[in-house]
C-alpha cells in the first residue's frame, strides 16, 4: 500500500517536471515557426561521381527554405544554379543562426564536403564570421548579399553582389497606384534602415507618378521577423482605408496572407508569393537570383576566381541588369496599369528612367533634391537615405 | 545501512538514461526512415559529424561550452527548490554589462586586467537580475519561474533599446551594434584549437558548483531549505539569504555566458546575443537532474546534436528542422525515463531499512 502511495507522489512530481522541460523545449525549438519543408531535397544521392571539373558550392541561409521570403529567394537562386550550369554540386544549410554556428557550418562545409565557393546569404554572417573563415581560407571564395566588401579592408577572396530592388519597388508602384481605389497604399515595414526606406520612398514614388494624390502608410514592426505585429499592422491600415499592401519583411508571408483574408490587395516583396494570395496579389518586387547565380556559376567553371581578379568584387545592378524582376501579374491589374508598368520597366532596362529626381521633399518640409537635380540608381547618396519623401505617412525616429 | 550497496543507484541511473537514448534513436531511426533516409546512414554521419573527428569534436565543443553556463542559471536555484528560467535574460544582462565595461575602460586598462573587469561586470550583472527575480519571489511572493521568464523579455528589450540608440556604432551596417571591444580584450582559443576559453569557463564553474552544493554547509543549507523551507527556516536557516545567494550565483553563471560571447566570438553587442543558448541551458539542466557534473555531459551531447544538424542537411537532404525532432525525441525519452525510477526491483536496496525510513531520491 504504501508502495503505491509513494509512487504515486513522485509520478506528480515528474509529471510537473516534464510538462515544465517540455515547454522549456518548446521554446528553445521554435515550435511556432518549425514550418519546414519535407520534400525538397537538393541531390538527394550523395555519390557527386569523381568528375575532376566539378565544383562544390555550399549555401547557407538564416532561415526555412521555403519562407516565400528571402530565404526562399536565395534558395531558388541556389537551385536555378544547380541546374543551369553543369559541373556544380550545390551543399546547403537551412536555419543557420548568425553564431559562431554559421562559422562551424561554413568550415564543415568546405573541410568535409570540399566547397571551393561559399555563399552565406544573410547579411548578418559578414563580419565577423566570413571575414575570419576567408582569411584562414584564402583559396575559397566566400559571396556575400549586400555591398559590404571594402577593397583593401577586406580579404581578396570576399565578394559583394546586391541589387537595387527599390527598382522593381517602383514600377510595383506604379501598378498599386492605378488599382487602388482609395488612394491610401500600405507599406509594413521592419526597420528604417536605407536599403528599406529606399524602397518605401520608390513604392510612393512609383505609385505617384501615375496617381499624384496617392499616400502611403508606412508602419514600422521593429525587426525583421514579427509575425503578429505585421498582421497587426495590415489589418490596422485595412481598417484606416488602406486598399494595397506591401511590406518589407524578411518573410512576408503573413502580411500578404492577411491582406487575401481582408479583402485587399497586396504586391510581394523577396519572392513570389502570388499562391498565398490568388486574388489580390497585383505583382511584387522578386529578386532574381536565379540569373546572378547561374551567370556567376558559369565563371565559376569557366576557371574565374575573385582572387586573379577575374570576378569583380562588388557585383551591383537592377532590372536592367537581372538583379531584381516583377512578379507576373495577378488578375486585378488592368490593362492601362500592366501598360505603364511595362513601360517604366523597358526605361528602366534602358538607363532611361531616374527615379530620383527633382523637385523632391520629405514629407517633414524638407528639400531633397532641386528641381532639375537627379539622383542615379547607383548613387552612393542614395546608400545613407535616412528620410521619408513626401506622400509617405510616418516616420523614421 | 544505507551505503550497503550504493553501485544499485548508481547503477539505475546509468541504465535508465542509456535505455531513454536507445528508444531515443529507435524512435529517431524511424521518423527518418519515413522521411526517406537510410537510418543507419544517418547516424553515422551524426556520429561522424558531432564526434567522428578532432575538428567535430572541437564544432561539438564550441557548441557545448555556452550551454554549461546558462544551464548553471536553471541548476542551481533548482536546489532551493526554484525554477527560474531567465537564462537568456541573464546572458544578455552579461553581455551588456561586459561590452560597457570593455567599451569604457578599454584604452585606459592592459588587456588582461580588461577581461577580468569585463567578466566581473557580467557575473555581478547576471546575478543582479536573476537575484530580482529570487527577491520577488521570497519577500513578495511572486512566482519566480514566471517573473523570470518575462525579465528575459525586458533584458532583450533593453540590449536592443540600447544597440539601437545611445550605444549604436553607426559605422558598423551589418545590424545596429556596439562599438568593437578592444582587440586587447578579446577572448583568445585554447592552444592549437578553435575553442575559446569559455569551455574553461564553463567546466570550472560547473565542477565549483557541484563542490559548493555537495560538499559545502552552504549547499547543504540550499538543498535542506529546498527540501523543505518551514523545516529550513525552524533549524534556524537564513532562507532569504540563501535565496539571494543561490540566484546571484546562478544568474552570474549565465552572465559570465554573455561575456564570453561578446569577448570570444562577437566582439560587439547585437541582437545575435539572443540565440536561445539560455533556453538550451534550461533543457540541459532539467535533463541532468540539476547536478552540475551531469549537465557537462549532457552539454557535450545536446552540442553533438546540434553540429550534425549541419550534415543531415547536406547529406541526407532531410529538412531543417530535423535536428530539432532528434533533439526533441532525446530530451522528452531521457526525461519520461525520470518516471520509471523507483520501478525495477532489482535497482533497489537489497537490505530493506525499517519501513518508516524511506531512502531518499
Amino acid at each position: 500500500m504504501s508502495d503505491r502511495n509513494r509512487f504515486f507522489h513522485l509520478s506528480r512530481r515528474q509529471v510537473v517536471r516534464g510538462l515544465l522541460a517540455s515547454s522549456a523545449f518548446g521554446l528553445t525549438a521554435k515550435l511556432g515557426s518549425g514550418c519546414a519543408q519535407s520534400t525538397s531535397s537538393p541531390e538527394a544521392g550523395d555519390q557527386g561521381g569523381a568528375v575532376p571539373d566539378q565544383l562544390v558550392v555550399g549555401f547557407l541561409y538564416v532561415g526555412p527554405k521555403d519562407d516565400y521570403g528571402y530565404n526562399q529567394a536565395h534558395a531558388e537562386g541556389a537551385a536555378a544554379m544547380a541546374a543551369n550550369v553543369p559541373g556544380i554540386k550545390i551543399v546547403e544549410e537551412a536555419s543557420v543562426p548568425e553564431t559562431s554556428a554559421v562559422a562551424e557550418a561554413m568550415r564543415s562545409m568546405i573541410e568535409i564536403d570540399g566547397a571551393k565557393v561559399l555563399f552565406p546569404t544573410s547579411f548578418g554572417y559578414f563580419d565577423p564570421y566570413i571575414l575570419e573563415l576567408a582569411g584562414e581560407f584564402p583559396d575559397v571564395q566566400f559571396f556575400h548579399a549586400g555591398g559590404l566588401y571594402q577593397a583593401g579592408v577586406h580579404p581578396n577572396n570576399v565578394g559583394s553582389y546586391f541589387g537595387f530592388i527599390d527598382e522593381a519597388q517602383y514600377v510595383a508602384g506604379i501598378v498599386a497606384g492605378h488599382t487602388s481605389k482609395s488612394g491610401k497604399l500600405g507599406f509594413v515595414a521592419a526597420k528604417p534602415i536605407p536599403q528599406l526606406l529606399r524602397n518605401v520612398n520608390s513604392f510612393t514614388l512609383g505609385a505617384r507618378s501615375v496617381n499624384p494624390k496617392a499616400t502611403t502608410q508606412v508602419i514600422f514592426t521593429g525587426d525583421w521577423a514579427m509575425p503578429v505585429k505585421e498582421a497587426e499592422a495590415t489589418n490596422s491600415m485595412v481598417d484606416q482605408g488602406v486598399d494595397v499592401i506591401t511590406c518589407h519583411v524578411d518573410s512576408p508571408k503573413v502580411v500578404i496572407e492577411t491582406a487575401e483574408r481582408r479583402g485587399v490587395f497586396s504586391s510581394g516583396y523577396h519572392a513570389n508569393q502570388s499562391s498565398l494570395a490568388p486574388k489580390g496579389y497585383l505583382t511584387g518586387a522578386e529578386w532574381d537570383w536565379s540569373s546572378i547565380y547561374t551567370s556567376l556559376g558559369e565563371q565559376f567553371m569557366a576557371g574565374k576566381t575573385l582572387m586573379a581578379g577575374d570576378i569583380p568584387h562588388i557585383l551591383r545592378g537592377g532590372i536592367a541588369d537581372k538583379f531584381c524582376k516583377l512578379s507576373p501579374y495577378g488578375p486585378a491589374v488592368s490593362d492601362q496599369a500592366k501598360a505603364d508598368a511595362d513601360a517604366a520597366l523597358a526605361a528602366l532596362s534602358a538607363g532611361e528612367l531616374i527615379i530620383y529626381e527633382g523637385p523632391l521633399q520629405t514629407n517633414d518640409g524638407k528639400e531633397v533634391l532641386p528641381s532639375g537635380k537627379g539622383l542615379k540608381i547607383d548613387d552612393l547618396e542614395l546608400e545613407k537615405m535616412n528620410y521619408l519623401i513626401e506622400g509617405v505617412n510616418g516616420s523614421v525616429s | 545501512m544505507l551505503a550497503y550497496q550504493p553501485w544499485r543507484p548508481a547503477l539505475e541511473a546509468i541504465v535508465l538514461r542509456l535505455g531513454a537514448l536507445l528508444i531515443a534513436f529507435l524512435i529517431f531511426g524511424l521518423f527518418c526512415a519515413l522521411a526517406g533516409a537510410n537510418p543507419v546512414q544517418v547516424y553515422g554521419s551524426i556520429f561522424k559529424a558531432a564526434f567522428g573527428s578532432w575538428s567535430a569534436w572541437q564544432n561539438t565543443l564550441i557548441r557545448a561550452s555556452p550551454l554549461m553556463l546558462t544551464a548553471l542559471c536553471t541548476a542551481l536555484p533548482a536546489r532551493l527548490g526554484l525554477v527560474i528560467i531567465g537564462n537568456e535574460g541573464a546572458l544578455v544582462v552579461g553581455a551588456l554589462a561586459a561590452t560597457l565595461a570593455g567599451l569604457s575602460l578599454g584604452p585606459a586598462l592592459p588587456g588582461g586586467l580588461l577581461l577580468v573587469t569585463m567578466a566581473l561586470a557580467s557575473l555581478v550583472a547576471g546575478g543582479l537580475w536573476i537575484m530580482v527575480a529570487g527577491a520577488l519571489r521570497h519577500y513578495r511572493g511572486v512566482n519566480e519561474t514566471i517573473s523570470s521568464l518575462l525579465m528575459n523579455y525586458i533584458a532583450i528589450a533593453l540590449m536592443n533599446h540600447l544597440v539601437q540608440g545611445p550605444l549604436r556604432d553607426p559605422s558598423f551596417v551589418t545590424k545596429p551594434s556596439s562599438a568593437e571591444i578592444a582587440r586587447a580584450a578579446w577572448l583568445g582559443n585554447l592552444p592549437n584549437t578553435r575553442i575559446h576559453y569559455g569551455l574553461l569557463y564553463g567546466v570550472i564553474a560547473c565542477f565549483l558548483a557541484y563542490f559548493l552544493i555537495q560538499r559545502t554547509t552552504f549547499g547543504f543549507a540550499a538543498r535542506t531549505a529546498g527540501g523543505n523551507v518551514r523545516a529550513a527556516r525552524i533549524a534556524g536557516l537564513p532562507v532569504g539569504k540563501l535565496t539571494l545567494a543561490v540566484c546571484f550565483l546562478g544568474g552570474s553563471c549565465a552572465g559570465l555566458a554573455g561575456m564570453v560571447e561578446i569577448a570570444a566570438v562577437q566582439r560587439r553587442l547585437n541582437e545575435s546575443i539572443v540565440a536561445n543558448y539560455g533556453y538550451s541551458g534550461i533543457l540541459v539542466s532539467f535533463v541532468a537532474r540539476h547536478n552540475p557534473l551531469a549537465m557537462l555531459l549532457v552539454s557535450v551531447l545536446l552540442g553533438g546534436i546540434l553540429a550534425s544538424g549541419g550534415i543531415l542537411q547536406r547529406s541526407h537532404g532531410l529538412p531543417d528542422a530535423t535536428v530539432m525532432v532528434f533533439q526533441g525525441i532525446v530530451f522528452l525519452c531521457v526525461l519520461f525515463s525520470d518516471s520509471l525510477y523507483g520501478r525495477f526491483p532489482i535497482f533497489q536496496e537489497r537490505v530493506r531499512p525499517p519501513a518508516k525510513t524511506p531512502v531518499s531520491v
